[in-house]
């Protein structure tokens, strides 16, 4: 019991990470049409810039600021170079052009950082662990990530039902063509969506400094689970992705955490954890063609 | 009385240009072992078996219009086939009880396209009942599952990949010789570019062409485009099964790296670099790519870091790709 709620717990973390990764990824996806692989990249450099500044100011709040305005900027950076020129384009440019910039940003990462893996220790007054319920024990620092997910969910959903931005950003996702055509500055909102997307991967980024360790490759890893997220919900809808990024937090994680002692009963141990870690790795992608199947445009289809 | 006039054809330079550069190929591995670079010669054996898998991806992704983003796991079926076949085989023990393990080339290559046909057919059917980014992802997904299987299947290696360290025997010829195996490739990159072209130019490939440009319209005229569009997928899976075949055989080992998502990406680098729906587009775009790599890496450990924006800017400037560059003004 007490295991079960430790790995539900677990997995709504997973779930919300993979929420700030996703809701950067399906506006711009919904907005401007752009398959952005390089978003994990934002996400790797968020982590990077946080580790640098932790490792070398020792200030958990300047690390925080410094991973944040790098992923805005870098990602507000490659917007305006490279992004822009590629909305007009099909899926196909797209995808090769941000998978360069994957290139680009890894080999970056390996001349200035290293391939050794960074580790970042957890702020000092997020170190102890929280008994939820008498008798078991939680880390602080992953409620604390659970608890600013949730409210990055919060303040998303209030930005974009009740200001002007968020009435443009869902215009847009909808009608974009109408959006433009009505005379709105379309160029400022993509970049605006664009950084706020790259903030909150960046976010995403530095939260999972302490607890993977920080190191070139982390985004592809991420990010390939960010898309499934997105094409689960729906492209373009927020809502869809936070459903999403849950529904695919929490069956990763079971499954991981369930599927050894399952196999366990039939077969021999190690080949038995072999291949349930497989299968755990293999599930959220047949949850996604599952999904695709029954509903080839995702849980919450945002055009109409 | 005069003959009515045929119209002259334009021959292109490109097509001027092949029989000399096949014979070039051809003499390849003299020319390296004479200019003493016999290196070279399993450089231009990546080059074709790479050219025969981005031109099977080239026949959904250019002529199809299905932007698949998963072909790396027909590759890697097609190593893995000729892999766990050769692992049986050196146990002396049947795959399932029920199938010998085999070293004959002829035989593995013939079984990797069947079973890189067969998983197209699979994946196939189900991902093209999407369309535009959900079939982007669900190929992706497709392969991701894959990857994943065979990572965790401990019995042929696992996560460290299998050595394969009998060379396929191939009747009459001798794999073990760098250029025997060269010529095997280059030959097969040929016939299956002469397949492709029979295949793009037939009524199958028109009606091909015609649902990459609209699916309505092919349906309008009484034309169901999925079952053209599934045969283009499981052709396609089946060459790019052969060129995973070629390559195990090449490198003596396969590994889930032959699966992983960025080989998938690789692929569609070397189609889009060379040429998309171009039949000589995705040879020269693997020639590129991996003569890039091999000079690149050559001058720098950090190769990448000069890769990915070389890729940005042929994205963003050279649109049409190297094809588009040879021959100017004829519109890719």
């Amino acid at each position: 019991m007490a295991l079960l709620l430790e790995q539900l717990l677990n997995g709504l973390q997973l779930g919300v990470m993979l929420f700030l990764l996703a809701a950067g990824l399906t506006l711009v996806f919904g907005i401007m049409g752009v398959i952005n692989l390089a978003h994990g990249s934002l996400y790797m450099v968020g982590a990077f810039a946080a580790a640098w500044v932790a490792a070398q100011t020792g200030s958990a709040l300047l690390a925080l600021l410094a991973g944040l305005a790098a992923a805005a900027l870098v990602g507000m950076a490659v917007e305006l170079v490279v992004l822009r020129r590629l909305y007009a384009r099909d899926h196909l440019d797209q995808v090769l052009a941000t998978f360069g910039l994957i290139l680009f940003f890894n080999q970056g990462a390996i001349l200035l950082f290293g391939r050794q893996p960074l580790f970042v220790d957890i702020p000092e007054p997020l170190r102890g662990a929280v008994e939820i319920i008498p008798g078991v024990p939680y880390p602080a620092y992953r409620l604390a990530i659970l608890a600013v997910g949730l409210l990055v969910a919060a303040g998303l959903y209030w930005l974009i039902r009740h200001t002007r931005t968020g009435m443009l950003v869902r215009a847009g996702a909808t009608h974009r063509e109408m959006v433009r055509a009505l005379g709105v500055d379309v160029r400022r909102l993509y970049t605006l969506v664009f950084g706020l997307g790259a903030l909150l991967a960046g976010l995403a980024g530095l939260m999972a400094g302490p607890i993977f360790s920080v190191q070139v490759g982390m985004g592809e890893q991420i990010l390939i689970m960010t898309f499934v997220v997105v094409v689960i919900g729906g492209i373009g809808s927020v809502r869809g992705a936070l459903v999403g990024a849950l529904l695919v937090g929490l069956s990763d994680t079971l499954m991981r955490a369930y599927l050894p002692a399952l196999l366990r009963g039939a077969m021999q141990g190690p080949d038995a954890d072999a291949l349930a870690a497989g299968l755990a790795s293999m599930g959220v992608y047949l949850l996604m063609a599952l999904v695709l199947l029954l509903r080839p445009r995702g849980l919450f289809p945002a055009h109409g | 009385m005069a003959e009515p006039s045929r119209r002259p054809r334009r021959v292109s330079p490109v097509l001027l240009a092949l029989p000399p550069l096949l014979a070039l190929a051809i003499a390849l591995p003299w020319i390296a072992e004479a200019l003493g670079t016999p290196a070279s010669t399993g450089l231009a054996t990546r080059m074709a078996i790479y050219a025969i898998a981005a031109s099977a991806l080239n026949l959904v992704l250019g002529f199809g219009g299905m932007v698949s983003f998963g072909h790396a796991a027909f590759f890697g079926l097609g190593g893995y086939t000729v892999g766990i076949l050769y692992a049986h085989w050196s146990w002396q023990e049947p795959l399932w009880g029920l199938i010998p393990g085999t070293t004959s080339l002829p035989v593995t290559l013939l079984a990797a396209m069947a079973v890189g046909g067969a998983g197209a057919a699979l994946i196939g059917a189900l991902s093209l009942r999407t369309r535009g980014v959900q079939f982007i992802m669900i190929t992706l997904a497709f392969a991701q599952m894959l990857f994943f299987l065979f990572v965790s299947l401990k019995a042929y290696g696992g996560d460290d990949g299998l050595s394969v360290r009998r060379q396929g025997e191939f009747p009459g010829l001798s794999l073990r010789d760098p250029a025997q195996l060269y010529w095997l490739c280059l030959g097969l990159l040929v016939a299956w570019l002469l397949l492709l072209r029979r295949v793009t130019r037939s009524r199958f490939g028109q009606v091909l062409a015609g649902a990459r440009q609209s699916e309505r319209r092919l349906q309008a005229i009484g034309i169901a485009p999925y079952p053209y569009k599934l045969a283009a997928f499981v052709l396609s899976g089946m060459g790019a099964a052969l060129a995973g075949a070629l390559m195990v055989n090449y490198a003596r080992f396969v590994s889930p790296d032959m699966l992983a998502w960025t080989k998938s990406g690789e692929l569609m680098i070397m189609v889009i670099l060379g040429g998309v729906g171009t039949l000589m587009g995705p040879v020269l775009g693997a020639i590129a790519l991996v003569g890039l790599e091999y000079w690149l890496a050559a001058l720098t450990e950090h190769w990448q870091f000069v890769l990915g924006p070389l890729l940005l800017l042929v994205v963003l400037f050279a649109r049409g790709g190297l094809m588009a560059l040879l021959r100017p003004g004829a519109g890719a």
